[in-house]
């Protein structure tokens, strides 16, 4: 038989594709510290790495942030992509989907520099009303006017906080922003596959919406949520640049503590992370896609 | 019936001002702050308009840009990590092409596999991938260590720390990216117009170059505009893989938050690099609604 040439193009990129993630998988049972060097099979590493005081407390840190996060983007992102497939008459929709598509191509630096400079002109913005400082008010209207309105947004804030400081609240806000899209763009694909005319069936025999949605389309969508939710829990996870930006002294979330000891060089205890990770994220994708495959007729 | 409009309306309003209040307003902010002046003081940045004895005063002021055009540093970067995203663009075309042709062509039960089995390393730690590559490609590393052992080569190559590294880095990064959106225009490709060509004696690779190159351009543009587009502003990889010769914008931008710590002109360079991915932003746009009408 002919040997073709594109199928030997594919393996070499799969092999591409899967060489480094094995590579760190065995090397985390290596003994030795250097990569070259088989110092024969040992898991110190792993041993190492829950002992690491560090890094424990920074990936309970992500994984909060990351259960939290994923689960109001999910939500959010379920309504906006009800909003783009389901409601036919709203206006404004094209700039709607074009602000939704804004976050997955938006470069991480930009989306990190803007939400932190956001949070820092609100709390700027906040502590000066706070003091009182009501100038502005004063010379656009009276003094009982200008007395009301800082009293009234004095109050709004108290019910309404804004984020004081740093660090678990803006990383929140940050991953829930991002991750909203992800799960928008996978909910909205599974929508717009799925026939509506049983929907329709259920309003023409008099359903409310809401109960419709609840009962019928919530049911159909929920591996789609599923599959969403995962992958704004990866992503959230994994984030390195927008957390850095909008954290603060003592939020350090475990892809930063990744970063700053992978700089200097290789440290096996890392590569045991990793393995952990990949470890988890096989379980985690092959449920999703059992969960995917069983798809409503 | 009042009380569904009420729940329609909360619909639509909350997801929509999550991301006009955390998306777009930082925006205006980040223009807003690129027109300030930096100053020793908290926030690090002088405000643009102040209360003067009841009147308004504006400082609006354009030093930032006109710093950013003297030094040959930021031009430079911008122009460097254009190249950088072009040519890394091209490089995983290369080698996702064959990908997305493959899983395109092959029958269903293993199509759904390969394809699986593209997006599966997408779903591990991006982070830890890269890092991965350190590992591989240092001088006393595995890709070294191969080469010698073989004898194809007699001394270590040097990888890491280079724009190769860089460009190896992005490839692997990336590829998910450009294959997903390739492969979903491969497969929709009408057999019989292949099968026509070759009854009427076109060779295999004249049938492709006139067939289904031309046929799968909207998903071609798609996939590399996911590439190009993030890359321009990409830190993690250069900073990992790269050696501090590798200019890119999206590391002159960390620096200057993070080390020199001059917050109107890292808001002036995100401005600048926003103006820039405008234009690829728009090419996706089109192709992706040009790719949903075949």
């Amino acid at each position: 038989m002919k040997l073709r040439f594109t199928p030997i193009m594919a393996l070499l990129g799969y092999i591409f594709l899967y060489g480094p993630i094995i590579s760190l998988v065995v090397y985390s049972f290596n003994k030795s510290k250097l990569v070259t060097v088989w110092g024969g099979w040992s898991t110190k590493w792993y041993g190492e790495l829950f002992a690491n005081e560090q890094i424990m407390q920074a990936a309970w840190l992500s994984l909060k942030i990351g259960v939290i996060s994923a689960s109001v983007a999910t939500v959010l992102g379920t309504m906006m992509a009800m909003v783009l497939v389901r409601f036919k008459r709203v206006r404004g929709r094209g700039i709607m989907g074009g602000m939704i598509t804004g976050p997955l191509v938006m470069p991480d630096v930009i989306i990190g520099l803007s939400l932190l400079l956001l949070f820092v002109t609100v709390s700027g913005l906040l502590s000066e009303l706070r003091t009182f400082e009501y100038e502005m008010l004063l010379s656009v209207f009276g003094d009982d006017v200008a007395k009301t309105l800082a009293q009234m947004m004095r109050t709004y804030f108290e019910y309404f906080p804004w984020p004081q400081g740093r660090g678990f609240s803006t990383i929140l806000i940050a991953h829930i922003t991002f991750n909203m899209a992800f799960v928008t763009v996978v909910v909205q694909s599974r929508l717009s596959d799925m026939d509506d005319s049983i929907e329709e069936a259920a309003l023409d025999l008099g359903a409310s919406p809401t109960r419709v949605f609840f009962d019928i389309t919530l049911p159909m969508i929920t591996p789609a949520l599923i599959s969403g939710w995962l992958l704004a829990f990866t992503l959230s996870l994994d984030d390195l640049v927008i957390s850095s930006f909008v954290s603060g002294p003592g939020a350090t979330t475990l892809p930063m503590v990744i970063f700053s000891k992978v700089r200097l060089g290789v440290s096996p205890d890392i590569n045991a992370l990793a393995s952990l990770i990949v470890l988890a994220v096989s379980i985690g994708i092959i449920i999703s896609a059992l969960l995917m495959r069983k798809k409503p007729k | 019936m009042s009380n569904s409009k009420l729940a329609r309306r909360f619909v639509i309003a909350v997801p929509n001002i999550w991301l006009i209040l955390f998306f777009m307003v930082p925006f205006l902010v980040v223009l807003k702050i690129s027109l300030a002046e930096p100053r020793i003081a908290i926030p690090p940045y002088s405000p643009l308009w102040e209360w003067v004895n009841g009147s308004i005063k504006f400082n609006i002021n354009f030093e930032n840009y006109a710093y950013m055009w003297e030094d040959s540093l930021y031009l430079n970067a911008y122009l460097s990590s254009i190249k950088i995203a072009a040519i890394a663009t091209l490089l995983t075309l290369l080698v996702g092409y064959p990908m997305a042709y493959t899983i395109a062509r092959a029958p269903e039960p293993r199509r759904s596999i390969l394809l699986l089995l593209v997006v599966l390393p997408f779903w591990t730690s991006f982070l830890l991938r890269v890092y991965a590559w350190i590992g591989i490609l240092k001088t006393k590393g595995i890709l070294n260590a191969v080469l010698l052992w073989s004898g194809i080569i007699d001394e270590p190559l040097i990888i890491l720390q280079t724009d190769i590294a860089v460009y190896i880095g992005i490839v692997y990064t990336y590829l998910p990216f450009l294959i997903l959106p390739l492969y979903a225009n491969l497969v929709k490709l009408d057999d019989t117009l292949l099968e026509a060509s070759r009854d009427l004696g076109a060779s295999r690779i004249s049938s492709f170059f006139r067939i289904t190159l031309p046929l799968s351009m909207p998903g071609i543009i798609a996939g590399s505009m996911l590439v190009f587009i993030p890359v321009i502003g990409e830190y993690v990889i250069p900073a990992l893989l790269g050696g501090p010769d590798t200019l890119m914008i999206g590391k002159v931008l960390w620096n200057e938050y993070f080390s020199n710590r001059d917050w109107p002109v890292a808001s002036a360079v995100a401005i600048v690099m926003l103006i820039i991915m405008l234009i690829p932003i728009m090419v996706l746009r089109r192709a992706q609604s040009k790719g949903a009408e075949i």
